[in-house]
């Protein structure tokens, strides 16, 4: 039983590392199960270790071209092959292949006589043969520990058990064992776990309140890195999903195209054009007040845009959904009929958080839409606590940023609760929160919508007034005054006084201006008169001055025509003359 | 009852000569192989003396034939005939075992009765 060189696929330089194909399992595990070693799956009954360890070697066969032999101790090989079946795994096929061998140990306990010392050769020997038929790389003992049922004298046992764990890893076999858990302080029923050191994995189904989730939880992994937390993984027509959304960082990108959520208005109190793509927005509000129809304008104007848009409603069915869209004149149909538009119809109740989860990856990465909507996200607390919702929340806003896919999230507020309290559990996670309130004001309840936040834009701070119409919502400026924020016939009637009202200062503003216009009026009235006297007065006094110089002259030249007579002295007179005359032009 | 017996007693009486066929696995010539071989062939010499045949079957080297028998543990001795198809595991050691193992006790020799 030498080791031989098996060169089917060259091992990685670092720790090896077997992928196992397992959606989800190989990120956390940063690659997949230990590389030629042995792994422990632990679990309960029903938890899915059978199902774990086939398509580890399934997948391995298929997609990585390392063959596996599958040891059944339980299960016949027409049951293991039926079983995958339905699982969609051709076993049948990867056997005629040579990529899988099927062995099915089965050992009668009334048949066995134990007369004495004994080991477990001839479970090696029908290995080995099997190892060597399809040149296995990869092995699965489903489920050893039942041999401990079967065979007499555990000491031999336990000790066989140890030398075939480290034959299988001398052989250099990636190697899964599952073993059985029935009590929660031990791994396995019969301490296996001891025997295996490079990797134990614990999986759990476990029921609260009626709904059942499945978790797994990898307890150790020597020489590598794992995720310790407790991942939620799936069983359904493709196998296993484990959600390894936790390990994902906050690197998502930030695009900064904007999408129209579908509501002009809307887009215009957000920076006037619309979400940012790929962000998460929350809608949340007491029931009726329209959380569906904004989703549904959304969804609309997605399609509108020729983009693909999944649709999970929680609540409603897409038939009633559509329908009750058509009244607010928003017609999804024919989007569904083309393709963009894809429901995803299921009760919450139809299965735990875990499963919600699962089922929102898978149809997200089936249908690959740019715009989700989940609709109500709330009514998931029915399956879960507000940690675990939070917990999903997180993980599926993760998930949708690093696909760049908007998503809206309805969310029903409690009537009477503090509106921006109750939701303070998921609201961190959003980029956009739309709160969606009705007012009761004068014996009517209206609507109204605002911007809690946006982030990464300047939005509106205004309160809107919400309304259903027939040609789908519509925004209105609601108003706000002393007397509150009004809407519905109260801001009707209170608009119909502001007309009013500004009928009579527009009134007065025009008298105020006529009269203005009168004065001044008079007032050039009045300085046309006074300039008339002015000019009048100054025609008088001018002529009064001529003629006193011309009195002035007459004088002068008397006295002169004196002097000449007199024979006086000339200089000194004729200077006064000039001067005189000067005065006079 | 007791045309019953005579009827059981007639057929084994028919039976008993026919010879036993036993089928003896083992992996390669360990000291457990070597004994549980030695005890078995002292065992059918005194019980069943010429009217058995041994066939040794070494899994290291002919592996394939583990499947068909169910082999598990090794030694181990698989009663082929007479009907119905016995094991016994373990170097055989403890012949009371094998006796009760193989349905070969004193009691069920020729001529005694045979419990139901």
């Amino acid at each position: 039983m030498t080791p031989k060189k098996h060169s089917t696929r060259k091992p990685s330089k670092t720790l090896g590392k077997a992928a196992t194909g397992i959606q989800g399992f190989d990120e956390i595990t940063s690659g997949g199960l230990p590389r030629g070693r042995p792994t422990l799956v632990s679990g309960g009954a029903g938890s899915g270790k059978t199902l774990f360890a086939l398509e580890f070697l399934v997948r391995g066969a298929a997609q990585y071209n390392e063959p596996g032999v599958f040891v059944s101790f339980e299960e016949s090989v027409q049951d293991l092959t039926k079983n995958a079946a339905s699982l969609g795994f051709d076993l049948d096929r990867l056997v005629a292949d040579k990529k899988l061998f099927l062995d099915h140990v089965y050992v009668q306990r009334s048949e066995i006589e134990e007369t004495g010392e004994y080991d477990l050769d001839g479970l090696f020997s029908r290995l080995d043969d099997a190892v060597q038929r399809v040149e296995a790389r990869r092995v699965v003992l489903d489920t050893i520990e039942a041999l401990f049922a079967e065979l007499p004298n555990p000491g031999i046992l336990r000790a066989e058990i140890r030398r075939l764990f480290a034959w299988l890893k001398q052989r250099g076999l990636t190697a899964v064992i599952t073993a059985e858990r029935d009590r929660p302080d031990m791994l396995t029923r019969h301490g296996l776990e001891e025997f295996v050191s490079d990797c134990v994995i614990l999986l759990d189904h476990r029921i609260r309140e009626e709904i059942s989730t499945r978790r797994l939880r990898i307890v150790k992994y020597r020489g590598s890195t794992h995720g310790t937390n407790e991942y939620p993984f799936l069983i359904d027509e493709d196998g296993i999903s484990v959600l390894p959304i936790s390990s994902l960082g906050l690197d998502h990108a930030a695009p900064v195209d904007r999408i129209s959520s579908g509501i002009a208005r809307l887009d215009s109190m957000l920076s006037g054009k619309g979400f940012y793509r790929g962000s998460s927005i929350l809608v949340s509000g007491t029931s009726g007040t329209g959380k569906t129809s904004v989703a549904a304008h959304f969804t609309d104007a997605a399609c509108r845009r020729g983009e693909r848009c999944m649709y999970f409603a929680f609540e409603e069915s897409p038939r009633q959904i559509i329908r009750n869209m058509r009244s607010i004149g928003i017609d999804l149909e024919p989007w569904v009929s083309k393709g963009l538009l894809r429901f995803q119809a299921a009760r919450p109740t139809y299965g735990g958080i875990e499963q919600h989860l699962a089922v929102t990856h898978k149809c997200i990465s089936r249908f690959q839409p740019s715009v989700v909507v989940v609709d109500p996200v709330t009514n998931l607390t029915v399956v879960g606590t507000q940690h675990e919702v939070r917990s999903m929340l997180t993980r599926l806003v993760d998930f949708l940023k690093t696909r760049q896919i908007s998503a809206m999230f309805t969310s029903l507020t409690a009537g009477g609760g503090p509106l921006e309290a109750s939701e303070a559990a998921v609201s961190s996670l959003m980029d956009t929160w739309l709160l969606l309130e009705s007012i009761q004001v004068g014996g009517e309840r209206n609507r109204t919508l605002h911007v809690l936040k946006s982030r990464g834009m300047e939005h509106s701070n205004q309160i809107r007034e919400f309304m259903l119409t027939n040609d789908g919502v519509r925004l209105a400026d609601v108003y706000i005054g002393p007397e509150g924020v009004l809407t519905g016939s109260a801001r009707l009637s209170q608009e119909g006084r502001e007309r009013a009202a500004d009928t009579v200062r527009r009134q007065e503003l025009e008298h105020h201006r006529r009269e203005l216009e009168r004065k001044r009026q008079t007032f050039e009235a009045r300085m046309a008169m006074l300039r008339a006297e002015f000019e009048a007065e100054e025609d008088k006094i001018r002529n009064s001055i001529s003629e006193s110089e011309l009195l002035d002259e007459e004088l002068l030249q008397d006295r002169g025509l004196m002097v000449r007579s007199r024979k006086a002295d000339p200089p000194a007179d004729r200077k006064e003359r000039r001067a005189r005359a000067g005065r006079v032009r | 009852m007791p045309a019953t017996r005579t009827k059981t007693r007639a057929r084994r009486r028919k039976q008993e000569p026919e010879v036993w066929r036993l089928r003896l696995y083992v992996a390669g010539q360990t000291p457990k192989s070597i004994r549980a071989f030695a005890n078995l062939k002292a065992l059918c010499e005194e019980h069943l003396k010429d009217r058995y045949r041994i066939e040794v079957i070494d899994l290291l080297e002919r592996p394939q034939l583990a499947r068909g028998d169910q082999i598990v543990a090794i030694p181990t001795l698989v009663r082929q005939l007479p009907p119905p198809v016995r094991k016994i595991i373990g170097d055989l050691s403890n012949t009371v075992r094998v006796l009760v193992g193989l349905d070969l006790r004193p009691a069920d020799r020729p001529g005694s009765g045979r419990p139901a």
